[in-house]
């Protein structure tokens, strides 16, 4: 069988066209360029909370009743005043502590535990961010998070007092 | 005066190590680049948390909903009042069940406004559990200032 042409292909030295490739890339690269955001990590804190279920009999005698956290606001929706159970504390990291001298080492303790957040209408939605924060764990120094109470409920939500 | 012609044709350079360069800087965008800002947006500024650390496996059938500082809920880029959203969240759920997943499974996202009110916060969960939603996540920014 005859093969044609090898000898002249062998002679030409076939050049690939760049020009082309070099634009798309360049357009590529502007496009991720220009949509590229530094965006900070997100987090969740997870919070069931089916809707109240007309009394089923008794409660569960294994159940503790929750502790309950109360969030107070002034006028300007700052924060107030922080209680648990009826004690107050003068900062989050007070709340914290308490938190982990309750539940710290007591693995069931971490497990069956529940707090209810009851919190006035106007009090800003950071206030009870940073709650959480305080009631559901912290950060050791290793930088690693450690979880402490992980049921967290709201109580049911006040009286908007500006109607 | 004699001006030398060397060859015939184009000088060209040789173009590799650009196009290498430029290949690498794409493919370090398009690992970076974040598919989620769908999710986001613009008018909340998310509360800071240092706990808030994201989640190992994302969420099953994950509902987001925007509380602006004014107390108006955005979702799917609808702007309504927290008392309007219970129809968009009955279309939601019925689009779950169409599924054939349980709504009880459905955790819905709830991005809160850092200045927003808490009572709002409440509301929209209460019409949220209205509309049989049992899981909540309050979205939190990572504080990494410390």
């Amino acid at each position: 069988m005859k093969v044609r042409n090898t000898g002249r292909i062998e002679s030409e030295k076939i050049e690939l066209q760049m020009t082309p490739m070099i634009d798309i890339v360049f357009q590529l690269l502007i496009f991720f360029i220009m949509t590229f955001k530094i965006v900070s990590q997100e987090g969740d804190f997870n919070i069931k909370m089916p809707l109240a279920a007309p009394s089923e009999g008794l409660p569960d005698e294994d159940q503790i009743p929750p502790m309950k956290l109360v969030l107070s606001a002034d006028g300007g929706g700052n924060l107030a005043g922080i209680s648990l159970n009826g004690t107050s504390y003068d900062s989050w990291p007070a709340l914290n502590s308490k938190i982990i001298s309750m539940v710290g080492d007591d693995a069931s303790m971490r497990e069956t535990a529940e707090v209810e957040i009851a919190a006035d209408y106007t009090l800003r939605y950071e206030n009870v961010v940073a709650a959480i924060t305080a009631i559901s764990g912290y950060v050791d120094d290793g930088g690693n998070v450690v979880k402490l109470i992980e049921k967290i409920k709201f109580a049911p939500p006040g009286r908007n007092p500006n109607g | 005066m004699r001006v030398r012609r060397r060859g015939e044709g184009i000088q060209e350079g040789d173009l590799t190590p650009m196009i290498d360069m430029t290949f690498q800087l794409i493919a370090f965008f398009m690992v970076l680049i974040n598919f989620n800002q769908s999710e986001q947006n613009e008018k909340i500024q998310l509360p800071e948390s240092t706990l808030a650390k994201p989640p190992d496996a994302p969420l099953e059938t994950p509902i987001t909903l925007h509380l602006t500082k004014e107390g108006r809920v955005i979702l799917g880029g609808q702007e309504v009042a927290i008392e309007g959203i219970g129809p968009l969240l009955t279309t939601e759920r019925n689009s779950i069940m169409l599924q054939n997943k349980p709504v009880s499974d459905a955790t819905v996202i709830i991005r809160a406004h850092r200045d927003a009110q808490t009572g709002r916060v409440q509301n929209l969960i209460q019409e949220c559990q209205k509309n049989k939603f049992e899981k909540f996540a309050l979205r939190a920014k990572e504080d990494v200032g410390n």
